[in-house]
Protein backbone atom coordinates (compact mmCIF):
# COMPACT_ATOMS: atom_id res chain seq x y z
CA UNK A 1 0.00 0.00 0.00
CA UNK A 2 2.32 2.42 1.22
CA UNK A 3 4.18 2.25 -2.29
CA UNK A 4 1.45 3.40 -4.33
CA UNK A 5 1.13 6.71 -2.16
CA UNK A 6 5.25 6.94 -2.57
CA UNK A 7 4.36 7.87 -6.55
CA UNK A 8 4.20 11.45 -7.17
CA UNK A 9 1.02 12.36 -9.53
CA UNK A 10 2.77 12.31 -12.48
CA UNK A 11 4.38 8.62 -11.64
CA UNK A 12 0.90 7.43 -10.86
CA UNK A 13 -1.22 9.08 -14.06
CA UNK A 14 1.73 7.40 -16.12
CA UNK A 15 1.46 3.34 -13.99
CA UNK A 16 -2.13 3.79 -14.33
CA UNK A 17 -1.76 4.84 -18.16
CA UNK A 18 0.24 1.24 -19.19
CA UNK A 19 -2.27 -1.03 -16.65
CA UNK A 20 0.80 -1.41 -14.34
CA UNK A 21 -1.74 -0.31 -11.15
CA UNK A 22 -5.75 -0.23 -11.23
CA UNK A 23 -7.72 3.07 -10.81
CA UNK A 24 -9.62 2.02 -8.27
CA UNK A 25 -6.81 -0.06 -6.19
CA UNK A 26 -4.95 3.71 -6.37
CA UNK A 27 -7.77 5.59 -5.13
CA UNK A 28 -8.91 3.08 -2.12
CA UNK A 29 -5.64 3.33 -1.08
CA UNK A 30 -5.60 7.44 -1.22
CA UNK A 31 -9.19 6.66 0.43
CA UNK A 32 -7.37 5.09 3.36
CA UNK A 33 -4.91 7.32 4.19
CA UNK A 34 -7.42 10.28 4.29
CA UNK A 35 -9.51 8.07 6.35
CA UNK A 36 -6.86 8.59 8.41
CA UNK A 37 -6.24 11.88 9.06
CA UNK A 38 -5.50 13.33 12.51
CA UNK A 39 -3.64 16.76 11.52
CA UNK A 40 -8.23 18.15 11.20
CA UNK A 41 -6.72 18.86 7.63
CA UNK A 42 -10.31 17.45 6.00
CA UNK A 43 -13.98 19.01 6.78
CA UNK A 44 -15.12 15.86 4.75
CA UNK A 45 -13.62 13.17 2.48
CA UNK A 46 -14.81 10.49 0.31
CA UNK A 47 -16.10 7.46 2.40
CA UNK A 48 -16.90 4.60 -0.21
CA UNK A 49 -15.64 4.34 -4.08
CA UNK A 50 -18.62 2.30 -4.88
CA UNK A 51 -19.58 3.84 -7.70
CA UNK A 52 -15.89 4.53 -9.08
CA UNK A 53 -15.77 5.65 -12.26
CA UNK A 54 -13.77 8.46 -14.25
CA UNK A 55 -12.82 10.30 -17.66
CA UNK A 56 -9.86 9.23 -19.64
CA UNK A 57 -7.15 12.01 -19.71
CA UNK A 58 -4.03 13.28 -18.26
CA UNK A 59 -4.96 13.08 -14.64
CA UNK A 60 -7.09 9.59 -15.26
CA UNK A 61 -7.63 7.78 -11.67
CA UNK A 62 -6.03 10.61 -9.98
CA UNK A 63 -7.64 11.52 -6.32
CA UNK A 64 -7.40 15.50 -5.39
CA UNK A 65 -7.86 17.08 -2.18
CA UNK A 66 -10.46 20.30 -2.85
CA UNK A 67 -10.12 23.33 -0.53
CA UNK A 68 -13.59 23.78 1.07
CA UNK A 69 -13.77 27.45 -0.68
CA UNK A 70 -14.77 25.50 -4.12
CA UNK A 71 -18.65 24.77 -4.56
CA UNK A 72 -18.91 20.72 -5.05
CA UNK A 73 -22.42 19.94 -6.23
CA UNK A 74 -23.77 17.57 -3.07
CA UNK A 75 -21.55 17.72 -1.20
CA UNK A 76 -20.86 20.15 2.37
CA UNK A 77 -19.07 23.11 1.17
CA UNK A 78 -18.58 25.48 3.58
CA UNK A 79 -15.27 28.07 3.67
CA UNK A 80 -14.28 27.06 7.12
CA UNK A 81 -17.47 29.26 8.07
CA UNK A 82 -19.93 28.45 10.30
CA UNK A 83 -22.31 30.26 8.31
CA UNK A 84 -22.57 28.26 5.54
CA UNK A 85 -22.64 24.73 8.30
CA UNK A 86 -24.36 21.97 6.49
CA UNK A 87 -24.53 24.20 2.73
CA UNK A 88 -24.17 21.35 -0.01
CA UNK A 89 -23.84 23.33 -3.30
CA UNK A 90 -26.15 22.29 -6.33
CA UNK A 91 -23.66 23.08 -8.54
CA UNK A 92 -19.19 22.56 -8.69
CA UNK A 93 -16.54 25.40 -9.53
CA UNK A 94 -15.57 25.21 -12.72
CA UNK A 95 -11.79 24.22 -11.44
CA UNK A 96 -13.08 21.30 -9.89
CA UNK A 97 -15.07 20.00 -13.23
CA UNK A 98 -11.77 20.92 -15.09
CA UNK A 99 -9.89 18.35 -13.27
CA UNK A 100 -12.95 15.95 -13.23
CA UNK A 101 -12.79 16.19 -17.22
CA UNK A 102 -9.18 14.97 -17.13
CA UNK A 103 -9.76 12.02 -15.14
CA UNK A 104 -9.17 13.14 -11.48
CA UNK A 105 -11.57 12.93 -8.57
CA UNK A 106 -12.52 14.38 -5.47
CA UNK A 107 -11.09 12.75 -2.32
CA UNK A 108 -12.15 15.26 0.31
CA UNK A 109 -12.63 18.79 0.75
CA UNK A 110 -9.81 20.69 2.55
CA UNK A 111 -10.14 22.83 6.18
CA UNK A 112 -9.25 26.53 5.92
CA UNK A 113 -9.32 29.60 7.24
CA UNK A 114 -13.28 30.92 7.17
CA UNK A 115 -13.21 32.85 4.10
CA UNK A 116 -10.00 32.44 3.12
CA UNK A 117 -9.19 35.01 5.78
CA UNK A 118 -5.98 33.72 7.38
CA UNK A 119 -2.64 32.72 7.52
CA UNK A 120 -2.04 30.28 10.12
CA UNK A 121 -5.43 28.39 9.38
CA UNK A 122 -6.62 29.59 13.35
CA UNK A 123 -9.49 31.04 11.67
CA UNK A 124 -11.38 28.28 11.09
CA UNK A 125 -14.36 27.73 12.51
CA UNK A 126 -13.40 24.19 12.30
CA UNK A 127 -10.36 24.09 14.39
CA UNK A 128 -7.20 24.95 13.68
CA UNK A 129 -5.55 22.14 10.88
CA UNK A 130 -2.04 21.17 12.20
CA UNK A 131 1.48 21.21 10.39
CA UNK A 132 2.80 17.67 9.57
CA UNK A 133 6.35 18.37 10.69
CA UNK A 134 5.28 19.45 14.36
CA UNK A 135 1.90 19.22 15.02
CA UNK A 136 2.49 22.39 17.99
CA UNK A 137 3.00 24.24 14.93
CA UNK A 138 0.66 25.96 11.96
CA UNK A 139 0.21 25.13 8.56
CA UNK A 140 -0.13 28.19 7.53
CA UNK A 141 -3.14 29.51 5.51
CA UNK A 142 -5.30 30.52 4.46
CA UNK A 143 -4.81 26.90 2.35
CA UNK A 144 -3.42 25.16 5.59
CA UNK A 145 -5.69 21.75 4.51
CA UNK A 146 -4.43 21.66 1.11
CA UNK A 147 -0.85 22.07 2.09
CA UNK A 148 -0.66 19.62 5.07
CA UNK A 149 -2.58 17.02 3.47
CA UNK A 150 -0.05 16.81 0.73
CA UNK A 151 2.80 17.53 3.48
CA UNK A 152 1.28 14.97 5.25
CA UNK A 153 0.72 11.84 2.84
CA UNK A 154 -2.75 12.31 3.00
CA UNK A 155 -3.75 13.45 -0.42
CA UNK A 156 -1.43 13.31 -3.46
CA UNK A 157 -1.72 16.51 -4.69
CA UNK A 158 -4.45 19.42 -3.90
CA UNK A 159 -6.06 22.90 -4.72
CA UNK A 160 -6.31 25.85 -3.03
CA UNK A 161 -6.93 29.82 -3.31
CA UNK A 162 -4.44 32.35 -3.06
CA UNK A 163 -5.22 35.71 -2.86
CA UNK A 164 -2.17 36.93 -1.16
CA UNK A 165 -0.50 34.56 -0.60
CA UNK A 166 -2.63 31.62 0.66
CA UNK A 167 -1.48 28.90 -1.57
CA UNK A 168 2.71 29.75 -1.45
CA UNK A 169 2.92 30.65 2.64
CA UNK A 170 0.93 26.97 3.22
CA UNK A 171 3.25 25.68 0.71
CA UNK A 172 6.35 26.81 2.23
CA UNK A 173 5.65 26.04 5.52
CA UNK A 174 4.92 22.67 4.87
CA UNK A 175 7.31 21.40 2.28
CA UNK A 176 6.01 21.18 -0.62
CA UNK A 177 5.08 22.91 -3.93
CA UNK A 178 2.51 25.84 -4.39
CA UNK A 179 1.54 27.97 -7.22
CA UNK A 180 -0.20 31.03 -7.57
CA UNK A 181 -0.91 31.49 -11.04
CA UNK A 182 -1.49 34.79 -13.12
CA UNK A 183 -4.91 36.26 -12.45
CA UNK A 184 -7.37 35.79 -15.25
CA UNK A 185 -5.57 31.97 -15.72
CA UNK A 186 -8.08 29.88 -14.64
CA UNK A 187 -12.40 30.79 -14.28
CA UNK A 188 -13.15 31.41 -10.60
CA UNK A 189 -16.47 30.32 -11.24
CA UNK A 190 -18.16 28.65 -8.33
CA UNK A 191 -14.99 29.30 -6.19
CA UNK A 192 -16.41 31.65 -2.50
CA UNK A 193 -15.49 34.89 -3.20
CA UNK A 194 -12.94 37.00 -0.64
CA UNK A 195 -11.71 39.60 -2.92
CA UNK A 196 -12.49 39.61 -6.12
CA UNK A 197 -9.79 41.45 -7.81
CA UNK A 198 -7.03 38.98 -6.05
CA UNK A 199 -8.25 35.59 -5.59
CA UNK A 200 -6.89 32.89 -8.08
CA UNK A 201 -6.87 29.22 -7.43
CA UNK A 202 -3.70 27.23 -7.85
CA UNK A 203 -2.70 23.48 -7.32
CA UNK A 204 -0.39 22.67 -3.95
CA UNK A 205 1.49 19.34 -5.04
CA UNK A 206 4.93 17.47 -4.40
CA UNK A 207 7.02 18.62 -7.25
CA UNK A 208 6.63 21.11 -10.14
CA UNK A 209 6.15 18.63 -12.40
CA UNK A 210 2.69 17.90 -10.83
CA UNK A 211 2.00 21.52 -10.22
CA UNK A 212 2.27 21.51 -14.14
CA UNK A 213 -0.29 18.93 -14.57
CA UNK A 214 -2.85 20.35 -12.59
CA UNK A 215 -1.96 23.81 -14.03
CA UNK A 216 -2.58 22.45 -17.18
CA UNK A 217 -5.86 20.76 -17.04
CA UNK A 218 -7.69 23.86 -15.13
CA UNK A 219 -6.18 26.73 -16.90
CA UNK A 220 -8.37 27.97 -19.93
CA UNK A 221 -10.89 30.78 -20.56
CA UNK A 222 -14.47 30.02 -19.25
CA UNK A 223 -17.44 32.07 -20.60
CA UNK A 224 -18.89 32.10 -16.72
CA UNK A 225 -15.88 33.94 -15.35
CA UNK A 226 -15.25 37.37 -17.62
CA UNK A 227 -11.86 37.54 -15.84
CA UNK A 228 -10.55 34.27 -17.11
CA UNK A 229 -8.26 34.70 -20.22
CA UNK A 230 -6.32 31.20 -19.90
CA UNK A 231 -2.90 31.06 -20.74
CA UNK A 232 -2.05 31.47 -24.44
CA UNK A 233 -0.53 28.39 -25.65
CA UNK A 234 -1.43 26.25 -22.69
CA UNK A 235 1.00 24.19 -20.35
CA UNK A 236 3.74 21.33 -20.54
CA UNK A 237 5.28 19.28 -18.33
CA UNK A 238 8.52 21.41 -17.63
CA UNK A 239 12.38 19.67 -18.53
CA UNK A 240 14.75 22.81 -18.13
CA UNK A 241 17.83 21.45 -16.82
CA UNK A 242 20.08 24.42 -16.54
CA UNK A 243 19.14 28.09 -15.79
CA UNK A 244 22.11 29.57 -18.32
CA UNK A 245 21.24 32.42 -20.03
CA UNK A 246 18.22 33.48 -17.31
CA UNK A 247 18.21 36.32 -14.48
CA UNK A 248 16.72 36.71 -11.21
CA UNK A 249 16.14 39.47 -9.56
CA UNK A 250 16.06 40.01 -5.46
CA UNK A 251 14.59 43.04 -4.38
CA UNK A 252 16.77 45.01 -2.18
CA UNK A 253 13.54 46.20 -0.04
CA UNK A 254 12.22 43.11 0.69
CA UNK A 255 15.24 41.44 1.29
CA UNK A 256 16.29 43.89 4.15
CA UNK A 257 13.43 43.18 6.40
CA UNK A 258 12.94 41.42 9.16
CA UNK A 259 14.39 37.79 7.88
CA UNK A 260 14.77 34.51 10.26
CA UNK A 261 18.72 33.92 10.28
CA UNK A 262 17.78 30.26 9.29
CA UNK A 263 15.95 31.28 6.27
CA UNK A 264 17.89 34.04 5.08
CA UNK A 265 20.55 31.05 4.53
CA UNK A 266 18.49 28.65 3.19
CA UNK A 267 17.73 31.80 0.58
CA UNK A 268 21.23 32.56 0.16
CA UNK A 269 22.09 29.09 -0.36
CA UNK A 270 19.22 28.62 -3.11
CA UNK A 271 21.02 31.98 -4.12
CA UNK A 272 24.43 29.78 -5.14
CA UNK A 273 22.54 26.96 -6.44
CA UNK A 274 20.94 29.74 -9.35
CA UNK A 275 24.06 30.88 -10.23
CA UNK A 276 26.09 27.34 -10.08
CA UNK A 277 23.22 26.30 -12.55
CA UNK A 278 23.71 28.93 -14.60
CA UNK A 279 21.60 31.46 -13.51
CA UNK A 280 22.51 35.02 -12.77
CA UNK A 281 21.68 37.02 -9.44
CA UNK A 282 21.18 41.17 -9.65
CA UNK A 283 20.24 43.19 -7.57
CA UNK A 284 16.96 45.15 -8.15
CA UNK A 285 14.37 48.09 -7.00
CA UNK A 286 10.89 47.34 -5.93
CA UNK A 287 10.32 50.50 -4.05
CA UNK A 288 6.57 50.41 -3.38
CA UNK A 289 6.31 46.61 -2.79
CA UNK A 290 7.19 47.63 1.21
CA UNK A 291 3.49 49.13 0.61
CA UNK A 292 2.59 46.41 -0.18
CA UNK A 293 0.86 45.02 2.99
CA UNK A 294 -1.04 48.74 3.72
CA UNK A 295 -2.40 48.05 0.22
CA UNK A 296 -3.88 44.75 0.45
CA UNK A 297 -5.14 44.86 3.61
CA UNK A 298 -7.54 48.00 2.60
CA UNK A 299 -8.30 46.69 -0.45
CA UNK A 300 -8.70 42.72 -0.01
CA UNK A 301 -11.40 44.04 3.47
CA UNK A 302 -13.06 46.25 1.09
CA UNK A 303 -14.13 43.79 -1.38
CA UNK A 304 -14.68 41.58 1.13
CA UNK A 305 -17.10 43.43 2.81
CA UNK A 306 -18.84 43.99 -0.14
CA UNK A 307 -18.69 40.27 -2.03
CA UNK A 308 -20.19 38.88 2.30
CA UNK A 309 -23.12 41.01 2.11
CA UNK A 310 -24.62 38.15 0.48
CA UNK A 311 -24.29 35.65 3.59
CA UNK A 312 -27.93 36.63 5.36
CA UNK A 313 -29.63 33.78 6.33
CA UNK A 314 -32.49 34.32 3.33
CA UNK A 315 -31.25 31.99 0.64
CA UNK A 316 -29.13 29.66 1.94
CA UNK A 317 -26.86 28.67 5.05
CA UNK A 318 -27.15 29.83 8.67
CA UNK A 319 -30.36 31.66 9.60
CA UNK A 320 -30.67 32.73 13.25
CA UNK A 321 -33.12 35.07 15.28
CA UNK A 322 -35.90 34.12 12.83
CA UNK A 323 -38.48 35.29 15.50
CA UNK A 324 -37.87 38.70 15.19
CA UNK A 325 -37.99 41.55 12.47
CA UNK A 326 -35.78 41.20 9.35
CA UNK A 327 -33.02 43.38 9.87
CA UNK A 328 -32.70 41.33 13.17
CA UNK A 329 -32.59 38.27 11.67
CA UNK A 330 -29.93 39.86 9.73
CA UNK A 331 -27.93 41.10 12.56
CA UNK A 332 -28.04 38.00 14.41
CA UNK A 333 -27.33 35.56 11.45
CA UNK A 334 -24.19 37.69 10.38
CA UNK A 335 -23.07 37.92 14.68
CA UNK A 336 -23.63 34.23 14.68
CA UNK A 337 -21.72 33.15 11.65
CA UNK A 338 -19.22 35.06 11.18
CA UNK A 339 -16.15 34.01 13.28
CA UNK A 340 -13.68 36.97 14.76
CA UNK A 341 -10.93 37.82 11.86
CA UNK A 342 -13.85 37.87 9.55
CA UNK A 343 -15.91 40.58 11.45
CA UNK A 344 -12.44 42.49 11.75
CA UNK A 345 -12.06 42.41 8.19
CA UNK A 346 -15.79 43.35 7.14
CA UNK A 347 -15.41 46.52 9.36
CA UNK A 348 -11.86 47.73 8.04
CA UNK A 349 -13.41 47.25 3.97
CA UNK A 350 -16.57 49.06 5.30
CA UNK A 351 -14.89 51.94 6.91
CA UNK A 352 -12.18 51.93 4.29
CA UNK A 353 -15.26 52.55 1.91
CA UNK A 354 -17.32 54.87 3.50
CA UNK A 355 -17.54 58.01 2.51
CA UNK A 356 -14.82 61.21 3.86
CA UNK A 357 -12.24 58.04 3.98
CA UNK A 358 -12.42 56.80 0.83
CA UNK A 359 -10.30 58.40 -1.21
CA UNK A 360 -7.57 58.48 1.51
CA UNK A 361 -7.57 54.71 2.08
CA UNK A 362 -9.35 52.87 -1.13
CA UNK A 363 -8.56 55.30 -3.38
CA UNK A 364 -5.26 55.61 -2.24
CA UNK A 365 -4.69 51.83 -1.99
CA UNK A 366 -5.22 51.54 -5.60
CA UNK A 367 -3.22 53.94 -6.83
CA UNK A 368 -0.31 51.57 -4.58
CA UNK A 369 -1.39 49.15 -6.58
CA UNK A 370 -0.93 50.63 -10.05
CA UNK A 371 2.83 51.73 -8.76
CA UNK A 372 3.77 48.66 -7.53
CA UNK A 373 2.24 46.63 -10.66
CA UNK A 374 4.95 49.33 -12.17
CA UNK A 375 7.49 48.68 -10.16
CA UNK A 376 7.46 44.67 -11.08
CA UNK A 377 7.07 45.83 -14.77
CA UNK A 378 10.09 48.17 -14.67
CA UNK A 379 11.83 45.45 -13.03
CA UNK A 380 11.12 42.28 -15.49
CA UNK A 381 12.46 45.03 -18.56
CA UNK A 382 16.28 43.48 -17.31
CA UNK A 383 15.29 40.10 -15.61
CA UNK A 384 13.20 37.03 -15.91
CA UNK A 385 12.52 35.97 -12.35
CA UNK A 386 11.90 37.65 -9.09
CA UNK A 387 13.08 35.84 -5.86
CA UNK A 388 12.28 36.01 -2.55
CA UNK A 389 11.82 33.77 0.59
CA UNK A 390 7.88 32.78 1.02
CA UNK A 391 8.26 33.36 4.39
CA UNK A 392 10.07 35.38 6.69
CA UNK A 393 10.01 32.34 9.43
CA UNK A 394 9.54 28.43 9.26
CA UNK A 395 6.13 27.21 10.75
CA UNK A 396 5.26 29.20 13.70
CA UNK A 397 3.32 27.98 17.15
CA UNK A 398 -0.18 27.34 17.02
CA UNK A 399 -1.48 30.66 18.80
CA UNK A 400 1.57 32.72 18.69
CA UNK A 401 0.36 35.35 16.38
CA UNK A 402 -3.42 35.21 17.65
CA UNK A 403 -3.32 38.32 19.73
CA UNK A 404 -1.92 40.52 17.57
CA UNK A 405 -3.69 40.47 14.05
CA UNK A 406 -1.04 42.67 12.34
CA UNK A 407 1.94 40.39 13.24
CA UNK A 408 -0.54 37.59 11.38
CA UNK A 409 -0.74 40.22 8.45
CA UNK A 410 2.90 40.70 8.08
CA UNK A 411 3.33 37.15 7.46
CA UNK A 412 2.21 38.03 3.99
CA UNK A 413 5.32 40.70 3.56
CA UNK A 414 6.71 38.53 0.39
CA UNK A 415 3.68 37.48 -1.17
CA UNK A 416 1.27 40.10 -1.19
CA UNK A 417 3.15 41.93 -3.73
CA UNK A 418 2.81 39.49 -6.46
CA UNK A 419 -0.81 39.57 -5.79
CA UNK A 420 -1.47 43.16 -6.34
CA UNK A 421 0.35 42.72 -9.45
CA UNK A 422 -1.71 39.96 -10.89
CA UNK A 423 1.34 37.85 -11.73
CA UNK A 424 2.56 34.26 -11.14
CA UNK A 425 4.60 32.95 -8.32
CA UNK A 426 5.74 29.60 -6.90
CA UNK A 427 7.51 28.57 -3.93
CA UNK A 428 9.19 25.14 -3.96
CA UNK A 429 10.72 23.38 -0.47
CA UNK A 430 14.55 25.30 -0.84
CA UNK A 431 15.62 22.66 2.54
CA UNK A 432 15.33 23.15 6.68
CA UNK A 433 15.97 25.80 8.93
CA UNK A 434 15.20 25.71 12.57
CA UNK A 435 12.83 28.38 14.04
CA UNK A 436 14.33 31.00 16.09
CA UNK A 437 13.61 29.94 19.55
CA UNK A 438 15.47 26.37 18.31
CA UNK A 439 14.13 23.24 17.95
CA UNK A 440 13.95 20.71 15.10
CA UNK A 441 14.32 22.30 11.63
CA UNK A 442 11.17 23.01 9.29
CA UNK A 443 10.91 23.68 5.93
CA UNK A 444 11.83 26.62 4.20
CA UNK A 445 10.26 28.15 0.78
CA UNK A 446 11.53 29.56 -2.00
CA UNK A 447 9.62 32.36 -4.19
CA UNK A 448 9.78 32.52 -8.19
CA UNK A 449 7.97 35.13 -8.90
CA UNK A 450 7.66 35.74 -13.01
CA UNK A 451 5.34 38.43 -15.97
CA UNK A 452 1.93 37.76 -16.30
CA UNK A 453 0.99 34.61 -17.86
CA UNK A 454 4.86 33.39 -18.52
CA UNK A 455 3.85 30.11 -16.26
CA UNK A 456 5.87 27.76 -18.66
CA UNK A 457 8.70 29.37 -18.20
CA UNK A 458 8.30 29.59 -14.08
CA UNK A 459 7.73 26.54 -14.22
CA UNK A 460 10.97 25.10 -16.14
CA UNK A 461 13.36 27.15 -13.65
CA UNK A 462 11.46 26.17 -10.99
CA UNK A 463 12.06 22.52 -12.17
CA UNK A 464 15.87 23.33 -12.69
CA UNK A 465 16.46 24.60 -9.25
CA UNK A 466 14.28 21.89 -8.02
CA UNK A 467 16.19 19.11 -9.06
CA UNK A 468 19.51 21.07 -8.04
CA UNK A 469 18.08 21.58 -5.06
CA UNK A 470 16.53 18.12 -4.06
CA UNK A 471 14.42 18.35 -1.65
CA UNK A 472 13.76 15.11 -0.18
CA UNK A 473 12.83 15.50 3.77
CA UNK A 474 9.62 14.21 5.06
CA UNK A 475 7.33 14.88 8.25
CA UNK A 476 8.16 11.73 10.13
CA UNK A 477 6.02 8.81 9.64
CA UNK A 478 5.30 10.15 5.88
CA UNK A 479 6.85 7.75 2.95
CA UNK A 480 7.57 9.11 -0.61
CA UNK B 1 -11.57 44.25 18.62
CA UNK B 2 -11.31 48.23 19.01
CA UNK B 3 -7.57 48.33 19.65
CA UNK B 4 -6.61 45.99 16.96
CA UNK B 5 -8.54 47.92 14.37
CA UNK B 6 -6.85 50.90 15.53
CA UNK B 7 -3.48 49.12 15.03
CA UNK B 8 -4.32 47.92 11.90
CA UNK B 9 -5.62 51.63 10.75
CA UNK B 10 -2.04 53.43 11.88
CA UNK B 11 -0.41 50.55 9.96
CA UNK B 12 -2.69 51.31 6.92
CA UNK B 13 -2.07 54.75 7.73
CA UNK B 14 1.36 55.29 6.21
CA UNK B 15 -0.19 54.95 2.25
CA UNK B 16 -2.01 57.69 2.80
CA UNK B 17 0.58 59.74 3.63
CA UNK B 18 2.05 58.63 0.38
CA UNK B 19 2.33 61.61 -2.46
CA UNK B 20 0.54 59.98 -5.00
CA UNK B 21 -1.33 62.29 -7.24
CA UNK B 22 -1.83 61.71 -10.84
CA UNK B 23 -1.26 58.10 -10.67
CA UNK B 24 -4.02 56.33 -12.47
CA UNK B 25 -5.83 54.00 -9.86
CA UNK B 26 -5.88 49.79 -10.23
CA UNK B 27 -9.28 48.12 -9.54
CA UNK B 28 -8.13 45.04 -11.73
CA UNK B 29 -5.10 43.78 -13.41
CA UNK B 30 -6.52 42.33 -16.34
CA UNK B 31 -7.32 44.61 -19.18
CA UNK B 32 -10.84 43.89 -20.35
CA UNK B 33 -13.68 45.15 -22.52
CA UNK B 34 -17.35 44.44 -21.98
CA UNK B 35 -18.95 42.47 -23.99
CA UNK B 36 -22.37 40.96 -24.68
CA UNK B 37 -23.15 37.73 -24.36
CA UNK B 38 -26.07 36.45 -27.51
CA UNK B 39 -29.44 36.74 -25.22
CA UNK B 40 -30.71 32.86 -25.82
CA UNK B 41 -31.50 30.53 -23.00
CA UNK B 42 -29.28 28.04 -21.54
CA UNK B 43 -29.99 25.78 -19.02
CA UNK B 44 -30.06 26.94 -15.64
CA UNK B 45 -30.75 25.90 -11.74
CA UNK B 46 -34.30 24.81 -11.21
CA UNK B 47 -36.48 26.60 -8.89
CA UNK B 48 -36.38 23.18 -6.80
CA UNK B 49 -32.36 23.10 -6.67
CA UNK B 50 -32.24 26.81 -6.02
CA UNK B 51 -34.30 26.93 -2.87
CA UNK B 52 -32.76 23.39 -1.80
CA UNK B 53 -30.34 24.83 0.59
CA UNK B 54 -32.87 27.76 2.09
CA UNK B 55 -33.41 27.77 5.58
CA UNK B 56 -37.21 28.47 4.84
CA UNK B 57 -38.51 27.85 1.22
CA UNK B 58 -42.34 28.40 0.77
CA UNK B 59 -44.11 27.94 -2.18
CA UNK B 60 -41.31 28.38 -4.84
CA UNK B 61 -40.14 31.26 -2.65
CA UNK B 62 -37.50 32.26 0.20
CA UNK B 63 -39.58 33.06 3.04
CA UNK B 64 -37.99 36.37 5.51
CA UNK B 65 -39.33 37.47 8.70
CA UNK B 66 -41.64 40.51 8.43
CA UNK B 67 -39.09 43.58 8.11
CA UNK B 68 -41.93 45.62 9.84
CA UNK B 69 -41.11 44.44 13.73
CA UNK B 70 -45.04 44.75 15.00
CA UNK B 71 -46.50 43.51 11.55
Amino acid sequence: MAGLLELTVAEAAAKIAAGAISREEYFAAWMQAAAGDELNAYLWAVENHDDYQVAEGPLSGIPVAVKDIFCTEGTPTTAGSKILAGYRPPYTAHAVERLDAAGARVLGKTNMDEFAMGSSNENSAYGPVLNPWDRGRVPGGSSGGSAAVVAGGLAPCAIGTDTGGSIRQPASLCGIVGLKPTYGSISRYGMIAFASSLDQCGPLTRDVTDAALLLAAMEGRDPCDSTSVGIEGGIVAPSRESLEGLRFGVPAELASDAIDAGVRAVFEATLARIEALGGEIAEIALPNAEHGISAYYVIAPAEASSNLARYDGVRYGLRAGGDGDLLEMYETTRAEGFGPEVKRRIMLGTYALSSGYYDAYYGQAQKVRTRIAEDFAAAFASIDFVVTPTSPSVAFGLGEKTADPLSMYLNDFFTVPMSLAGIPAISIPAGLAPPEGGGPELPVGFQIAAPAFAEQKLLEAAYALERAIGFDARPEGVDG
Amino acid sequence: MTDELSGILAHVDRISQMDLDGVEPTSHVVALENVLRPDVPRPSLSPEQALESAPEPVDGAFRVPSPQADA
